[in-house]
């Protein structure tokens, strides 16, 4: 088990959630958000829909002979319903957690509890959604014609709005079908392996004099989070980030009071490149021995 | 200094081959399926994963490289989603599901759909009692659209028709009968979603529907006619009712999951229940659709009270025999 987490990314805005595999290691994947999960609902729909009206199209033409309309009629609504509940469970279960929807937007439902996601967790949650949406919509549609009907089509809406605004108000984005089955929607991740930063530019290190060195007292100032952000300036390749780099470069030597023995400043980009993996070495050998200094204000040591 | 690699940078080294492959893997499983891969393929997938999860757990001690850890988190996400996908055969899974899956459930479920039961009889006793009392209160128990003319203002030969009329052969799986199935099988999933809410909505539909029932039964008793009614209704409505029942049941089930949570906590245990309970619903689901056919072309074949009786409750005790001996049954 791993004890503590570095922090995300101060840029990241995604939301993740601890899943533990049945190895009993925790991965951590990122959650869907509300707009993917929206968007991949409205393609499905598009296609239930689609489907639906295709199919009644096909059955009526097939049926024009008299006295079969009411046989047309009836295998549609079938058939309707039909599409309507199974269509997201056929999917999920035979695309392995994706619908056609989910698979455009990368999206896949998994189990909270990190076991393979099964047939009933599938079933659960699409039927659910038929309670959720499918059934509600009808209320509204079908009942204003009647006496009262104004005040059952209110009710039917504000089930509605409290189910489509549950994913709002808990952690997980958890919908009433995922509470009910069990599962949770995710976004694909997409492993990137990036260069490392500590070895990446030999021949910049063959070119920085390797006169820059640091004192332990100098290194004792920074923590993890403060190198990682530096990892992501050292990244950005872009022609702005120049003079992010020069500034940064001149703080951390204020900060930790650096000082050539001859006064020149050295090159920001080398300098970073150095503190960099000075620091990155100073805090790994720390984690070998127990130690975590997760940012600067952290007094573990 | 500049010389000496960092314990990490060469932890990596040592290992990227591996994950590289891994993820050359997991690249054409989401694309090909699991199907077209060969054989030697599929037996590195589960060797490269344990490693790459074992990277993963190391990294996270050893490393501070932020975007060895994201990879490595993305990697070992991907892995895991790819090996632990259920894949089994479709008609398998259907034959599990009738075999053992259903029944089991419903056995877990007995104690909850005997009390969903009890809700609806309670209603049919209460509509029962009520409209042979007064018969307006016919009105107040069922909606128009529901009654097609049936109501205490129709006369005994309209209320005899509508029960041994014989519509016309093209007829028979009238848009009625699939309209009743539809509005029956949303009956049922709305009493099974509803359950959430500490199951009282569950035992009012089921008390609701029970009233409707018993004000039609009242109606017919009423005419002399209770007999004839009965047998109508049995053709279809003994596995209808069951069928409502089991959702009902399914609905307090989870009911029982948010007020009873027990050791593992609300949500742990809503999902426990919830998964049992829509294995219940989808069989339900599947009665439901049995009960629209018997009544579509049973009740129309068969036209005498005898006969309707006989199916009607023969079809009841066979799906309990089944239910029964297969929940009993041990799984292999």
């Amino acid at each position: 088990m791993i004890a503590t987490r570095p922090n995300e990314a101060p840029s990241d805005p995604r939301r993740f959630r601890d899943l533990t595999t049945p190895e009993g290691v925790v991965v951590r994947v990122p959650l869907a958000s509300l707009s993917e999960r929206f968007t991949a609902f409205l393609v499905d729909l598009a296609l239930v829909l689609g489907a639906i009206t295709v199919l009644g199209l096909l059955l009526a033409l097939s049926m024009l002979g008299p006295g079969q309309s009411e046989l047309a009629i009836a295998a549609t609504l079938l058939c309707s319903f039909l599409i309507r509940a199974f269509y997201f469970a056929y999917f999920e279960s035979a695309w392995r957690g994706a619908t056609p929807g989910k698979r455009v937007v990368r999206l896949r439902v998994v189990s909270r509890s990190g076991g393979p996601l099964r047939p009933d967790a599938i079933l659960a949650r699409n039927l659910v959604r038929e309670v959720e949406i499918f059934l509600p919509l009808t209320l509204v549609l079908v009942i204003p014609s009647e006496d009262q009907g104004g005040l059952i089509a209110l009710a039917a809406l504000v089930w509605v709005g409290v189910l489509v605004l549950l994913p709002i108000f808990n952690r997980d984005r958890l919908r009433l079908g995922d509470i009910i089955a069990g599962t949770c929607v995710i976004t694909l991740p997409k492993p990137v392996l990036l260069e490392d930063v500590a070895r990446a530019t030999p021949d910049a290190t063959a070119a920085a004099p390797d006169g820059i060195h640091f004192t332990d007292r100098q290194l004792a100032i920074y923590g993890t989070y403060e190198l990682q952000v530096l990892e992501e300036l050292l990244r950005d390749r872009r022609p702005s980030a120049d003079g992010a780099r020069r500034a940064v470069a001149e703080r951390i030597q204020r900060k930790i009071g650096y000082a050539t023995p001859d006064g020149t400043i050295p090159d920001p980009q080398a300098f970073l490149d150095a503190f960099y993996r000075a620091q990155r070495t100073r805090l790994e050998t720390g984690l070998a021995f127990g130690k975590r200094k997760s940012d600067k204000h952290d007094r573990a040591e | 200094m500049a010389t000496v690699e960092l314990k990490s940078s060469q932890f990596r080294r040592e290992r990227e081959a591996g994950w590289r492959e891994l993820e050359r893997l997991i690249e054409r499983i989401d694309k090909d399926g699991p199907g077209r891969m060969t054989p030697e393929e599929l037996c590195r997938l589960p060797v490269l994963y344990r490693s790459a999860l074992s990277s993963q757990s190391v990294a996270h001690a050893i490393s501070l490289d932020r975007s060895l850890l994201t990879y490595l988190d993305a990697l070992a996400a991907r892995a895991y989603l790819a090996v632990y996908a259920e894949q089994s055969n479709a008609l398998h899974r259907v034959a599990r599901f009738f075999s053992r899956s259903f029944p089991q459930a419903v056995g877990a479920l007995r104690w909850h759909i005997l009390v969903a039961f009890g809700a609806l009889l309670l209603g049919v006793l209460t509509g029962l009692a009520l409209t042979l009392a007064e018969a307006d209160w016919f009105y107040a128990f069922v909606s128009d659209d529901l009654a097609q003319g049936r109501s205490p203002a129709a006369s005994t030969q309209a209320l005899r028709e509508a029960i041994y009329g014989q519509p016309p052969v093209h007829e028979m799986l009238t848009s009625f009968a699939s309209f009743l199935f539809t509005h029956n099988a949303g009956i049922g999933l709305m009493s099974f979603g509803l359950g959430i809410a500490l199951g009282v909505p569950t035992i009012l539909l089921m008390f609701i529907n029970g009233l409707m029932l018993g004000a039609f039964v009242a109606l017919y008793v009423d005419r002399g006619l209770g007999i004839d009614f009965l047998a109508w209704l049995s053709v279809h409505g003994t596995t209808e009712l069951l069928a409502i029942a089991l959702c009902g049941g399914a609905g307090l089930s989870l009911a029982t999951a948010v007020v009873f949570p027990g050791r593992h906590g609300r949500l742990a245990s809503l999902a426990e229940r919830g998964r049992q309970a829509a294995v219940v619903v989808l069989g339900a689901v599947v009665l439901f659709f049995c009960a629209a056919l018997l009544e579509g072309f049973a009740r129309q074949l068969v036209v005498d009270a005898t006969g309707r009786l006989l199916i009607g409750w023969a079809t009841l005790v066979g799906i309990l025999v089944y239910l029964v001996t297969r929940a009993r049954a041990r799984s292999p």
